[in-house]
């Protein structure tokens, strides 16, 4: 049978000069589900929006039903039958679920009045049809995000789309909400809808997947069916070379407490509790992960503790010295890192150059600044040295940040943070959005910081990386520490699903458990 | 050759500009004018006539470079300080009624005055940035309303308590001679305002690409959170930009007084805060580019009395000349496609070179 999308040749480069797509060929066949892996920066989310009428490649073909297609927008793309599920979820969060479901598409009452009844009886009647049951008349906001994500491919089957594209849907899924996302995929392939999914999280590429395409630095290094690779084999594939995803073993020895949270909670400008009443200690020689589904309060509690944000309540310790009112400054005076969960928002000015970058918060020191002067010599003397000892690639310290690959940035977040001595490092979403490579090389300096008796506390959604580096782990719920796992090792995702999601929690949880003193 | 257009693309864009400013000037003034050639001459070499024109071009350009500087300031912490102009008028008020009152060698004179008119404009800039700092409240709104606060007082400080009544104008008392900025090229107006104006320049330029202050202001600047979150006192930066904006601006109102008509005889506000936006702008603010930028504004205003004066030319079509070439120069996005595509192509032969490098 013909393939239901055919690309031919397509290659499309940035402005910035980066090759996202050269020479892509590939054809999806109907009816099936169709994986496309690789590393972040692989060129899968650049190729989709190409399918999607975001990007216009600069040179190749897309047939589309056995047709040439040109797309102008997503329109197009729509018109034709092509639906998407973002990775950020594109719903307005204060319509209701039947809202956004016909949004543009809206029925109407005479000619100009939407016919919210009518928008909610299709609602119906279309989650139905697929199995996938949506509450039509709540909130998008109320909901959790399983059930956002839903709604989200419920709208894409709305606009008839036959092929739909799904770009790393489970980032912000819990275990739980991923086996239902892969048995609602299964049942619309099998009635007829052909799907497109990204991922570079293999153990899911081989429980859905019929056809696997492994992506390299914009290449398509292989197509095969999934039954032929092995997780390894697709491993190999997408880096060019084997990982390691073991388990780095906790150490026996911890030191004193150099991070204590006492009883901290927040309220924000709305009214809403945000943090309950959270007490922890992250001791010199441990990693503390908290591991819950993002905005549980985590943000939060990761700028109260960096002194971004002043709780309602509660208080911080560094090396025993309470900096509750402390100003940034003076919290990384005492010690504190602080690598921010959103780079581009935080952790970098993004126009600014990579030694202006370096310095935010060592340039009044002497060594960089003479009374009001600044060394620039010493300054980019002191960002070569960084550039080659956390090797970032870069044409030169004084290129704007904003040249540089997500990789390459964080490694300059991390690169500054390390390089300042810290005694505690607060680490928000230290991998996300970057190459594997890069990955491993950050975690493998948070291992070489825990093994200097240093104190690391741990802020991910990404379960493997919270299993992999944490000596105790946190579970994080609704503003609350619902869990606290001592031995990570005995443990899984699965275990901790149930707690992130507030379905459990563990009744024991007192003041000697959280702060460590059972454990050690 | 295309390494060089993307290196010096914003300058190239900046010429390439001007040259369409001009030629669709020439259109306008072929359209209206029934002697076109001569009110063109009049318009892009009047300025050049003469000494009186060409030190008009430079009398004019200081107090632009004031206030461009002025504007740079906190536009460079990305705070939308528009209040050159208020702050340019109050203080020259406030300078010159402590010149009229007070009698000094004329040094000390010169020195004490200027540091007052100074001091007006920081504590006048202080006001919408501490409303900034404390309470969010935006710049643009505060110092819009505070020009007029400032037209207003200033006038009235003038009118009702310093003017001189046998004048027969509305202009202050006449400023002592101890008072005054010397003139120092004969057949021009053109005084010290100028050169402490091109010192400004070269200090603040220092200030914000060499000193702790200027990096605190350019890294608030170019991301807040991100000097938040460095442990810069971003509350400190966005007042003390606007002080810097302030205190610059009153200097610069200051010096105009003292240097070219040796009383206060503005009635109406003189638009030099203004013209300051469109240099701080168009020299991408970078108080070097402003004093070039601000030579060049200069230049199209000195053109403009010239087309005036000499042709038949309409003023009104004179303001709109003007304004095309501005717009035309501080349009962000023009040309931004011719670039991508150079860069784009560029990559394309990397690219290729690429290629052989893995195989």
């Amino acid at each position: 049978m013909e393939p239901l999308l055919q690309l031919r040749n397509i290659t499309h480069v940035y402005p910035t000069g980066v090759i996202a797509n050269n020479n892509v060929s590939l054809n999806i066949k109907r009816n099936t589900i169709h994986a496309i892996v690789g590393e972040n920066g692989a060129g899968k989310t650049t190729l989709m929006k190409i399918i999607f009428g975001i990007l216009t490649p600069q040179e190749g073909s897309i047939i589309f039903k056995g047709k040439f297609i040109k797309l102008h927008s997503p329109n197009d793309a729509i018109n034709l039958g092509i639906g998407m599920v973002h990775q950020h979820l594109m719903l307005a969060p204060e319509l209701t679920v039947a809202e956004n479901i016909v949004l543009g598409v809206e029925p109407k009452k005479g000619k100009l009045f939407f016919d919210g009844d009518r928008a909610i009886k299709i609602t119906r009647e279309i989650a139905q049809e697929y199995g996938l049951s949506v509450p039509p008349e709540k909130k998008i906001s109320a909901l959790p995000m399983g059930i956002r994500q839903r709604v989200e491919i419920l709208k894409a089957l709305f606009r008839n789309a036959e092929l739909l594209i799904l770009d790393e849907p489970t980032s912000v899924l819990t275990p739980q909400e991923t086996d239902m996302l892969f048995d609602t995929l299964h049942s619309l392939a099998k009635s007829g809808k052909t799907i497109l999914f990204i991922s570079h999280k293999l153990k899911e590429v081989k429980a859905i997947a019929e056809n696997v395409t492994v992506m390299r630095d914009g290449r398509i290094i292989a197509t095969k069916p999934a039954g032929e690779l092995t997780e390894n084999e697709i491993a190999y594939l997408m880096v060019g070379r084997n990982l390691n995803s073991r388990r780095i073993e906790s150490r026996e020895s911890i030191g004193d407490s150099l991070l204590s949270v006492r009883n901290v909670s927040y309220i924000d400008e709305n009214g809403m509790e945000v943090l309950k009443n959270i007490s922890f200690d992250v001791h010199g020689g441990e990693i503390v992960g908290l591991a819950g589904v993002e905005g549980n309060g985590q943000t939060e509690l990761v700028k109260i503790i960096t002194g971004l944000l002043t709780p309602t309540g509660g208080n911080i310790f560094v090396n025993s010295a309470d900096v509750t009112h402390s100003s940034p400054r003076k919290r990384r005076e005492r010690g504190i890192a602080h690598i921010p969960e959103d780079r581009m928002e935080d952790g970098v000015a993004a126009n600014a150059t990579l030694q202006e970058n370096i310095i935010v918060d060592r340039y009044y020191k002497s060594g960089f600044s003479r009374f009001f002067q600044l060394l620039w010599k010493r300054i980019t003397r002191h960002t070569n040295e960084l550039i080659k000892s956390f090797s970032i690639r870069t044409q030169s310290p004084k290129s704007n940040i904003s040249m540089l690959s997500g990789g390459n940035i964080q490694k300059v977040v991390v690169a500054r943070e390390f390089s300042s001595n810290p005694d505690v490092i607060i680490a928000a979403q230290p991998t996300r959005g970057i190459d594997v490579g890069s990955a491993e090389y950050i975690h493998q300096l948070l291992i070489d910081l825990r093994d200097k008796n240093r104190a690391i506390f741990l802020v991910s959604a990404d379960l493997d990386e919270i299993l992999k580096l944490s000596s105790r782990i946190l579970v994080i719920y609704n503003g609350e520490i619902v869990a606290l796992f001592p031995d990570p090792s005995r443990i899984t995702g699965k275990q901790l699903g149930p707690y992130m999601l507030g379905l459990k929690k563990q009744e024991s949880l007192y003041q000697e458990s959280l702060n460590g003193k059972a454990h050690s | 050759m295309e390494k060089l257009i993307l290196r010096y693309f914003n300058l190239l864009r900046t010429a390439i500009a001007i040259t369409i400013g001009v030629i669709l000037s020439i259109i306008i003034i072929y359209i209206v004018s029934r002697e076109p050639t001569f009110s063109l001459k009049a318009f892009l070499l009047g300025p050049f006539q003469n000494t009186t024109t060409i030190g008009n071009i430079i009398e004019t350009a200081s107090p632009i470079i004031f206030c461009g500087i002025a504007i740079a300031m906190s536009f460079q912490a990305m705070q939308f300080n528009i209040g050159a102009e208020g702050a340019f008028f109050i203080s020259a008020a406030v300078g010159t009624a402590f010149a009229v009152s007070t009698q000094m060698p004329s040094f000390l004179h010169i020195v004490t005055i200027l540091l007052i008119s100074a001091i007006t404009g920081a504590l006048w800039g202080y006001i919408p940035g501490f409303l900034k700092a404390k309470f969010m409240a935006s710049e643009i709104v505060s110092t819009l309303m505070l020009n007029y606060v400032a037209y207003y007082s200033g006038l009235y400080l003038i009118n009702y308590h310093f003017r001189d009544k046998k004048a027969g104008f509305m202009v202050s008392h006449r400023l002592a001679e101890s008072a005054w900025l010397r003139q120092f090229i004969a057949g021009t107006r053109i005084h010290w305002g100028i050169i402490l104006a091109l010192a400004f320049a070269l200090i603040t330029y220092y200030l914000l690409y060499h000193t702790t202050l200027g990096y605190e202001i350019r890294t608030t600047g170019s991301n807040q959170n991100f000097a938040r979150f460095g442990g810069i006192n971003v509350f400190k930066v966005i007042i003390i930009s606007q002080m810097l904006t302030g205190l610059i601006a009153g200097f610069g109102g200051m010096t105009e007084v003292m240097g070219i008509h040796r009383r206060f005889t503005w009635q109406l506000s003189p638009g030099y805060g203004w013209d300051g936006v469109i240099v701080a702008l168009i020299g991408k603010n970078h108080p070097i580019y402003i004093v070039f930028a601000s030579l060049f504004l200069s230049y199209l205003r000195v053109g403009g009395q010239q087309l005036k004066l000499l042709s038949d030319v309409p003023p009104e079509l004179v303001l709109v000349i003007q304004a095309i070439i501005i717009l035309l120069i501080t349009a962000e996005a023009f040309l931004r496609n011719v670039k991508n595509r150079i860069a784009i192509r560029k990559a394309g032969y990397s690219k290729e070179a690429g290629i052989e490098h893995d195989s």
